[in-house]
């Protein structure tokens, strides 16, 4: 994305750390919407990507169908995704609350399928380009060149967080929502309605994830299957940082983004093998640390 | 209905007489294309009973059983038509089919070694990364691979002189190998392995208890599962003649495991019934709704009615389609019983669940 000037390799390699930080920034919002998720009902949701992606032709049939400026369609379209994450959680996965591990993840796949399949049938299976919101160019700074748009990246990303944050440690809403995936029986007994906080946590995450899939969109093209990779560093940065973390999840989100620009820049085909890579740290940190940088050890009673 | 003839019931030789005759019918009184089809429903009914050892039985949720199909399918491509042995040349191709099954379950074994300390929700994240790995890296090593442009294969004739087009040669073939493969895999399920690998899935804690060896239970799994698709893999790309990368995307590993679920889990004849839905389901949504589809089934998929009939199932047929038949001709005999005031008893239908041990009442993870 940024053209490499300087021979000096010290600042070359702080350049690539710096457009690292940028798709990490991506990878870390996708991982927060996982771990929301994970951290509410234990199962890693694999239509996560694909939702994302679904927004992204939302806010990309605004923008272009409807004429749309950007702010608007963007805004809009992370209502809108608010509105989907809520009605599938209530529509496809209430009915299996509290089912096995496996009966989830075929749900999700099965998930994964039908909006990868309904994005094919709407838009088509041809490469679109998204517009960037952010002007070209760039930013000079001791030598170095950072992008307006990776800037703009971490800068939306930073602000999601923060929102984020803030609306589950500030609120009442948010409150009732962490109570909810703790103490199920207890807040229920206290009038919580924990059904519809599920509901609303898929809704927040949709629209998280929305966000990724509109930052990550104007760097690589828009078609059904562009957020497959990102969900598997998502994942991978999820599970570096501690599947039941959402700090670990940021954290670990950006050290993958960062993590793969120095593959893609130091390693010959690095660029092919980036996926193979996602899966070496997956096996790596479970094999390692199975509770990931910042998650708690598992306990299990027999 | 008692009647026996050297000790079957007729009932059963009657069925079984049936189902050879619609085997042999089928490659006779169809076109080419559809018999090619039915050859491919084969090499998928042996992926999903390798899935099917994995998952349905021994517990372990694989996403990436396409992986060993590809490592399969490429031992197959590049023996037979890329790489020359020394002193032999090219493999003939039907040599090339047991290696496959070795080379496969040769990297099954070595993955189910990490994945003996992953359980549940994280390995399927690994396989799922698997899965995700094979198309970049089966175009990375282009050199050695082919690349985006695949290996092309002569079509197989059939040998011996047969007198048999193609079509009809391969899906005997295939077949055949189909039916050769499900013998040590019923057996096995019904030894003592089988029974480990149950246990397995029902509660780990448990089976160790009971002296279970966990790694080496998992890890033959592994193994075996990776065998099934490395032969389901070599028997794909001697059906199309070709093979890419592209062939091995998620959406291959997804397929087996739609097929398996909606066929039934840890049953014996789930597989068959999903490799059937598999192939002939996207044909008949492409035929009915008009979904564009590429030459081969592989290429593009009608996810939205495989997503909405997986959900449908998981939710009113967690057995699948097997266990939702097995549920009707219970139903059936028990009315039948009723009618005749034979002793109601509901004791045989439970006797054979608990005996066959194979249909879980809920999906295990």
């Amino acid at each position: 994305m940024i053209e490499l000037v300087s021979g000096n390799p010290v600042q070359a390699f702080v350049q690539q750390v710096v457009s690292g930080l940028a798709s990490g920034a991506v990878y870390a919002s996708l991982a927060l919407s996982l771990v929301l998720i994970y951290r509410a009902m234990d199962v890693a949701n694999f239509a996560q990507g694909e939702m994302a992606m679904f927004s992204t032709f939302i806010a990309y049939a605004l923008i272009t169908g409807f004429h749309l400026p950007y702010l608007i369609a963007f805004a809009l379209t992370i209502a809108i995704s608010f509105g989907g994450g809520v009605l599938i959680e209530r529509v496809v996965i209430r009915p299996f609350e509290g089912s096995s591990v496996l009966t989830l993840v075929i749900v999700t796949l099965a998930l994964f399928s039908i909006v990868n399949g309904t994005a094919g049938l709407i838009w088509g299976y041809v490469f679109k380009t998204f517009d960037s919101p952010f002007q070209f160019g760039a930013v000079h700074f001791q030598g170095l060149y950072i992008g307006y748009q990776d800037l703009g990246i971490i800068g939306v990303t930073l602000v999601v967080l923060a929102l984020v944050f803030v609306f589950f440690r500030y609120t009442k809403l948010g409150l009732a929502m962490r109570a909810a995936s703790l103490y199920p029986e207890a807040s229920r007994l206290l009038g919580v309605r924990t059904g519809w906080m599920l509901a609303f946590g898929w809704g927040i995450s949709a629209a998280v994830g929305a966000v990724s899939g509109m930052m990550i969109a104007p760097v690589v093209f828009l078609d059904p299957g562009f957020m497959q990779p990102v969900l598997l560093f998502a994942f991978v940065g999820a599970v570096l940082g501690g599947i039941e973390s959402p700090l670990g999840a940021v954290v670990g989100g950006v050290l993958v983004g960062v993590l793969l620009a120095l593959l893609g820049t130091y390693v010959p085909g690095g660029e092919n093998l980036r996926i193979a890579m996602g899966l070496v740290v997956i096996v790596a940190v479970l094999l390692i640390k199975p509770a990931g940088l910042f998650g708690r050890s598992e306990v299990r009673r027999v | 209905m008692n009647a026996r003839v050297a000790g079957f019931p007729i009932y059963t030789l009657v069925m079984a007489g049936v189902a050879l005759i619609v085997f042999i019918g089928i490659p006779l009184t169809t076109n080419s294309f559809q018999t090619f089809q039915f050859a491919n429903v084969a090499a998928f009914v042996i992926a999903i009973v390798g899935l099917n050892i994995l998952t349905g039985y021994s517990g372990q949720i694989s996403l990436g059983n396409g992986a060993f199909m590809a490592v399969g399918g490429y031992t197959t491509a590049l023996l037979a038509a890329k790489w020359p042995l020394p002193f032999i040349g090219f493999v003939p191709y039907g040599y090339t089919i047991p290696l496959a099954g070795l080379v496969a379950a040769l990297l099954g074994f070595l993955i189910g070694i990490p994945a003996l300390r992953l359980r549940g929700i994280y390995l399927a994240l690994a396989t799922f990364a698997l899965a995700l790995a094979v198309t970049p890296v089966l175009n990375n090593y282009d050199g050695f691979t082919g690349g985006h442009a695949g290996v092309f294969m002569k079509s197989a004739t059939p040998p011996f002189g047969l007198d048999l087009s193609n079509d009809q040669w391969l899906y005997f073939m295939c077949w055949a190998i189909a039916a050769i493969l499900y013998v040590p895999a019923f057996l096995m399920l019904r030894s003592r392995t089988g029974r480990a690998w149950m246990a397995i899935r029902d509660s780990e804690t448990a089976a160790v208890s009971s002296g279970i060896s966990l790694a080496y239970y998992k890890t033959l799994a592994f193994g075996i599962s990776a065998f099934y698709a490395g032969i389901a893999g070599s028997l794909f790309v001697i059906n199309n003649a070709y093979v890419d990368p592209d062939s091995y995307s998620l959406a291959l590993s997804l397929t087996l495991l739609i097929g398996l679920v909606i066929g039934g889990l840890a049953n014996v004849w789930g597989p068959i019934l999903g490799g059937l839905l598999v192939v002939w389901l996207p044909y008949f949504a492409e035929k009915s709704a008009g979904f564009r589809l590429g030459p081969i089934s592989l290429g593009g998929k009608p996810d939205i009615e495989f997503g909405i009939v997986l959900i449908l199932i998981v939710f009113f047929a967690p057995n699948g389609l097997t266990g939702l038949i097995g549920r009707g001709i219970r139903w059936y005999r028990s009315k039948r019983d009723a009618g005749r005031g034979a002793a109601p008893l509901p004791a045989p239908a439970v006797l054979e669940e608990a005996t066959q041990g194979g249909e879980p009442s809920e999906i295990i993870g």
